[in-house]
């Protein structure tokens, strides 16, 4: 192998990669919060409520978790214009990641939430909390907690997941590691950093993550 | 040319590049096995080298964008001065990020093997590789078997970011037919209602064969 490594264009292009790191951390930031809130909703409605509006977040929840998060993100961005909803590239990236980790963590989620002790709830109704007050102060933190790590692990699994954006035109890292190597030619030099980019990236959320669950959730499990 | 496509048409244009997501899959997933029992047995094993190693191997996969890897097997192979087609880039990159996965998935399953299995065996006068052989693995392969199932649908959705370095299977063939069409809402609805047809079977007989192969163990 003859080949000379050249990385000497880092320099140059690293305001193109921190716009590139910038973008990719926006993108799961907001992805990660719509999309937990997505799941936490579905997550109540499979669970606890009512049977007959069960069948939809079912069928979402199975078509989202099997096809490939790049056909959603195609399907939103150039499908749904021709029926007249129109996204940038950014929207549809963020609406993407979100719908994709929506029916993700619902199903963590109701794990947890099926985790429950009967007892909870009926400590709930004696107290005279209606079964939303139940859910909302007896049952969700600690069912949260229960698959705080489960949940976390999918969130930089999706993280992960978004270099795909770069397909639409999102200007995110895997965007900029693209533009490089298509201005310097070192493809194989682009891709190794922005490479140990995302490495870097998914250690420093999982360290975060669970930074965070010792924040939101103080107490131990019983 | 001009040429009219039918919805027909167009769905057969799709199922024929589908074989192709099925070969593709098939072969990431089969020699992603191999080599990922090679990095399992590194991993469990008593060398400690190897234990770093396989850790490290792991981190490094699951740590790391699919695509980032494809793209890195696509130049990196180029650097050795061959001329890498598509499908062997791919294929590349999907073996090593499978084998990835599935040694950790499976690591979970032997470390799930209690300790007093090992020591009975110990007690028997069995060495290693007959503890592995005839009472950790046997146990171990039974709570496997789910996982293992469940993530080969992970591979099946894998495959679809091989289309972006140029492998013309059911997602690139999806991009194609929307060129030359401009339906893409019907496009990539078919498309993604075939990835269900094949990941749909997957999870379900995962979730059926959790159920099944737990009920020994649902009792305490």
């Amino acid at each position: 192998m003859t080949y000379q490594f050249d990385f000497s264009w880092i320099a140059e292009y690293l305001p193109l990669l921190l716009a590139g790191i910038a973008v990719t951390l926006e993108l799961i930031f907001v992805g990660a919060l719509v999309g937990v809130s997505l799941g936490i909703t579905c997550a109540w409605i499979r669970a606890l409520g009512p049977c007959w509006l069960r069948p939809p977040f079912v069928a979402y929840v199975e078509l989202i978790r099997n096809t490939p998060f790049l056909i959603q993100l195609f399907f939103i961005f150039f499908g749904l214009p021709s029926i007249g909803v129109q996204f940038s590239e950014l929207q549809a990236a963020n609406l993407a990641m979100a719908v994709n980790l929506g029916a993700y963590s619902c199903e963590i989620i109701r794990a947890g939430i099926q985790a429950t002790p009967r007892g909870q709830y009926e400590a709930g109704a004696s107290l005279a909390m209606t079964p939303f007050e139940t859910f909302r102060h007896v049952v969700m933190i600690p069912a949260l907690q229960r698959i705080w790590p489960a949940l976390s692990s999918q969130i930089v699994i999706v993280m992960l997941g978004s270099a795909v954006v770069s397909q639409i035109a999102a200007e995110d890292l895997t965007f900029a590691a693209n533009y490089i190597q298509s201005r310097n030619f070192r493809a194989f030099e682009a891709y190794i950093v922005a490479t140990a980019i995302y490495l870097l990236l998914s250690i420093l959320l999982r360290q975060g993550l669970r930074g965070l669950g010792w924040a939101l959730f103080p107490r131990r499990l019983p | 040319m001009m040429m009219e496509f039918s919805t027909w048409d167009i769905l057969r244009n799709l199922l024929l590049a589908a074989r192709w997501t099925i070969l593709l899959s098939l072969v990431s997933f089969i020699g992603g096995a191999l080599v990922g029992l090679l990095i399992l047995f590194l991993r469990i094993g008593k060398g400690r080298t190897g234990r770093v190693l396989a850790a490290g191997y792991v981190e490094l996969f699951q740590g790391t964008p699919l695509l980032m890897q494809l793209f890195l097997a696509f130049f990196g192979l180029g650097l050795f001065g061959i001329d890498v087609p598509a499908w062997l880039a791919a294929a590349t990159a999907l073996i090593l990020w499978t084998a990835a996965f599935l040694a950790e998935i499976w690591r979970g399953c032997v470390e799930a093997i209690r300790r007093g299995q090992w020591e009975a065996a110990a007690s028997l006068g069995m060495g290693y590789i007959q503890q592995m052989r005839w009472v950790i693995l046997p146990q171990a392969l039974r709570i496997a078997v789910p996982p293992t199932v469940g993530f080969s649908m992970q591979v099946v959705k894998g495959t679809a970011l091989t289309s972006i370095i140029g492998f013309v299977e059911l997602s690139k063939a999806g991009s194609m037919v929307t060129n030359a069409t401009f339906q893409p809402f019907t496009v990539y609805g078919l498309v993604a209602l075939i990835y269900f047809a094949l990941c749909w079977p997957l999870s379900k007989s995962s979730q059926m064969l959790e159920r099944k192969l737990n009920a020994p163990h649902s009792h305490h």
